[in-house]
């Protein structure tokens, strides 16, 4: 499975990449795609609203089942990237290189709670 | 532990993500479900569907015995190989199980049923069968492979690996089968595409599948199986319907004879009942995927879908639904995802037939 080691992760399978301005650039894992099978719909991701670590951000689905994406760190969604409206597929292709929504994090401190690359490979490797 | 089929080791062989199906290790994809889904709508896929179950029924009169095991009228198959679809229905008119029958002889009718129902729909079987023909033999064959093979270039296939039943299988009509001594091609399907299930030794299964992927048809899994089947309008047991529900009240109106005085099991009840609810195809007006259980509000009343999905082949999200009788075709009504109202359309099912989109 294909882990980035630059790339900072929750147990719910995001992954997180921290930006030159300080927001977050947020998606779904390759191990979770792997799960998911093929991704139709990607979505009800409300930009503007302020949310806590943990909190539903939106919903990602396949052709098997709805599951919820998650906000990594309290903060408030300032993007959704609606090329995925058209191609929900891309993020079964390249993973990494399709992002979901954007942060900005309430501290950028939060970013320490979150697992590294090895840790996440734990989590994943566990299901 | 669960059960596997003569396949097992072949599906791990084509890199299969395996699942538990009613008890059942069986494969969801072999990559991807959404490819899988076009293979068999544009050229041919094939599924394992040997944990289905092939029941044979031999004896005097079998005929008399399914006449009132079943709602549908075994007397419309008068040519051996013919096929029947049928609900086997409980005395509450609910459904114990949908099924195929095939007329092979007087003395010897074949029944494939579902997989998670199989082992009821024998006791049950063999319950009525001591009541009324105890010296039939009802007998279920988990010696049989079974392997459906569909899409439009499904039958060449098949013929370009077993030449010797070309000429025989060449003519068979929509719904009907041939028997060879233990092989059985029958041109049915669950997809709304042309082809055929065969069935064949459990031992021999392995071999037929390497050839049929050698002549260029994909293995498909239990996700392309459900998409396929919900285009085409063909109900699932277990979402569709059930013990508690009627067949009038889940589309199956058109498997129930009620015009010959003929009794059968659940007659009664069906008759008094008539039908409660509709059971209608949505199309989903706005992005998002359908799902089965999800609440459709009506200004009729409420139902509720009872099978959805993502649609492959019409690149939008399609249900079934339960809903009220006066919901009609052409309707616009809204269903509750994950507590937002969306507009759905009522539409006539099925939503594709023979790689045709039958809505837009």
């Amino acid at each position: 499975m294909n882990i980035p080691a630059n790339l900072k992760y929750t147990k719910s399978h995001e992954w997180i990449r921290l930006e030159a301005d300080g927001t977050l650039t947020i998606g779904i894992t390759d191990p979770a795609q792997e799960m998911l099978g093929d991704l139709v719909f990607v979505g009800d991701v409300k930009v503007g609203q302020t949310l806590s670590a943990g909190d539903t951000a939106g919903v990602v689905e396949s052709v098997k089942a709805a599951s919820d994406i998650y906000a990594p760190v309290n903060g408030e969604v300032t993007e959704f990237n609606g090329e995925l409206d058209a191609a929900p597929e891309a993020l079964n292709g390249a993973p990494y290189d399709n992002w979901i929504f954007k942060m900005k994090p309430a501290n950028v401190e939060d970013l320490a709670k979150l697992l590294d690359a090895a840790a996440y490979q734990t989590v994943a490797t566990a299901g | 532990m669960l059960k596997r089929t003569p396949l097992f080791d072949t599906h791990l062989a084509c890199n299969a993500k395996m699942v538990d199906f009613g008890g059942w290790e069986m494969p969801l994809h072999y990559g991807s479900q959404i490819e899988e889904h076009h293979h068999v709508r544009r050229h041919a896929g094939m599924f394992d569907v040997s944990h289905m179950l092939n029941v044979d029924i031999e004896g005097a009169d079998v005929r008399g015995f399914l006449r009132t095991l079943v709602a549908n009228n075994v007397d419309k198959l008068q040519t051996p190989g013919k096929a029947l679809y049928s609900c086997m229905l409980n005395p509450d008119g609910g459904v114990i199980d949908d099924l195929i029958i095939y007329f092979l002889s007087e003395s010897h009718f074949r029944i494939v049923v579902n997989a998670g129902t199989a082992e009821k729909d024998v006791a049950w079987m063999q319950q009525q069968a001591s009541a009324t023909h105890p010296d039939l033999t009802i007998t279920p064959r988990r010696d049989l492979g079974m392997i459906a093979v569909q899409g439009p270039a499904a039958r060449e296939a098949v013929w370009s690996v077993w030449p010797q039943h070309r000429t025989a299988s060449e003519n068979l009509i929509a719904f009907a089968a041939l028997v060879e001594g233990d092989v059985m091609i029958a041109r049915t399907g669950y997809t709304g595409e042309d082809g055929f299930e065969i069935v064949l030794p459990a031992t021999d299964a392995p071999a037929f599948w390497a050839a049929l992927k050698v002549a260029g048809v994909a293995p498909a899994g239990l996700g392309a199986r459900d998409t396929l089947r919900l285009e085409a309008g063909m109900n699932l047991y277990g979402n569709d319907m059930d013990e508690t529900v009627s067949p009038l009240d889940a589309g199956l109106a058109w498997t129930v004879d009620l015009k010959t005085p003929r009794p059968f099991i659940g007659r009664d009840v069906l008759e008094a009942n008539g039908k409660q609810r509709n059971f209608v195809g949505l199309k989903l007006l706005d992005r998002g995927v359908l799902r089965a259980h999800m609440q459709v509000v009506t200004p009729h009343g409420d139902g509720e879908i009872t099978s959805g999905t993502h649609s492959p082949t019409l690149g939008f999200s399609v249900a079934m639904a339960r809903v009220p009788v006066a919901v009609a075709v052409g309707d616009t009504v809204n269903v509750d995802i994950r507590g937002k109202l969306m507009p759905a359309l009522v539409v006539k099912m099925p939503f594709v037939r023979n790689g045709k989109a039958l809505i837009s």
